[in-house]
């Protein structure tokens, strides 16, 4: 049977999604993400360079045919700029996806959850399909779905620290609470980070410094690849419980 | 015509609709969004937005990015 990822009817074939940010140039780019087998591609608003009219264009290396292209507003502190980026990404692009990102503090990235509501409520009612960039706090991942959230995004750990699932607790009880989506965003400094994410139950990972701050970020985007399809397997397989003891796995029957 | 366009000042060549100033710019306007004095304008309204003098134009695009980091590139934002 299928295992596919489905938000507010919008069909997912990779449960790793890719930013697209600090690669080296967008060759590296394309190759990280095609490596990754994502079908998911963040991308962020900015301005047209206008003085160099013939620089390549980010969409020239990503086909939007082939990967869906989600905007975020990253960068934005208050309500009013997230609000603006998203309904400009809207009209640059072709989806009403828009990972939304409120940011409350420069030094941690951490976002600011009351801003990040109540822009979450004005943009759903505005029809778009808002995935919102959380920290790991159940209460507000609730309180986010009550706004409209079409999933919800918390962090693994702040943003390009690398530092991996800090608080496992937290994500497993905001997927207890929530009945949307549960995406791990920020944090994943390596492949068994995103395992972790995967094997708690999360229904993707989104990474970005994780594979393009790599050595070789077109290896560990494939490394990133197969963990979380790791994950995800041994999530639906049914771990093993743990145990202080040993268990024997041979039989005594037999012995000499 | 004098307008504000990101963020520059820029004195168009003739061009009088946003429709004129994107050709005028060799930009194409599938993948780009455009607002003008903080007001999105919407893409099959290019070609009957009339621009003003001194109006504050943003044409803005998708570039690499998936991390809130990304502060050193916050064009928009003063």
């Amino acid at each position: 049977m299928e295992d596919r990822l489905v938000i507010q009817g919008i069909e997912f074939t990779s449960r790793l999604w890719v930013g697209t940010g600090k690669y080296r140039d967008f060759e590296e780019t394309a190759k990280a993400v095609e490596a990754s087998g994502t079908d998911v591609v963040t991308v962020a608003v900015r301005r047209v360079n206008i003085l160099d009219r013939n620089s390549p264009n980010l969409l020239d290396y990503l086909d939007p045919k082939r990967y869906k292209i989600l905007p975020n507003t990253a960068g934005c502190y208050t309500v009013e700029d997230a609000l603006r980026y998203a309904r400009l990404a809207r009209e640059a692009g072709i989806s009403d996806l828009v990972k939304l990102e409120v940011i409350g503090d420069e030094k941690t990235l951490f976002p600011d959850v009351c801003g990040l509501l109540e822009a979450t409520e004005v943009l759903a009612r505005e029809g778009f399909v808002v995935l919102p960039y959380t920290n790991d706090d159940p209460v507000t991942a609730r309180r986010l779905v009550d706004a409209g959230a079409a999933a919800v995004m918390p962090l693994g750990a702040p943003i390009g620290s690398g530092l991996g699932i800090r608080n496992p607790y937290n994500i497993k009880i905001i997927l207890e609470t929530v009945d949307v989506p549960v995406i791990v965003d920020a944090g994943v400094g390596t492949a068994s980070d995103a395992t972790i994410a995967m094997e708690l139950g999360c229904d993707a990972v989104l990474i970005n410094t994780g594979i393009a701050g790599a050595g070789d970020p077109v290896s560990m985007a494939r490394a990133m690849r197969h963990a979380v399809i790791a994950g995800r397997l041994a999530y639906r397989a049914g771990r093993i419980p743990r145990k202080l003891y040993a268990t024997a796995s041979s039989p005594m029957e037999g012995m000499l | 015509m004098k307008i504000r366009l990101n963020g520059e000042e820029y004195t168009t060549s003739g061009a009088e609709s946003i429709e004129e100033l994107l050709s005028e710019l060799g930009i194409e306007p599938g993948r780009v969004a455009v607002e003008v004095n903080l007001a999105i304008v919407r893409k099959a309204d290019y070609g009957r937005f009339t621009l003003k003098e001194g109006d504050v134009v943003e044409v803005v695009n998708f570039v690499g990015g998936g991390s809130p980091g990304d502060r050193w590139i916050r064009a928009l934002i003063p």
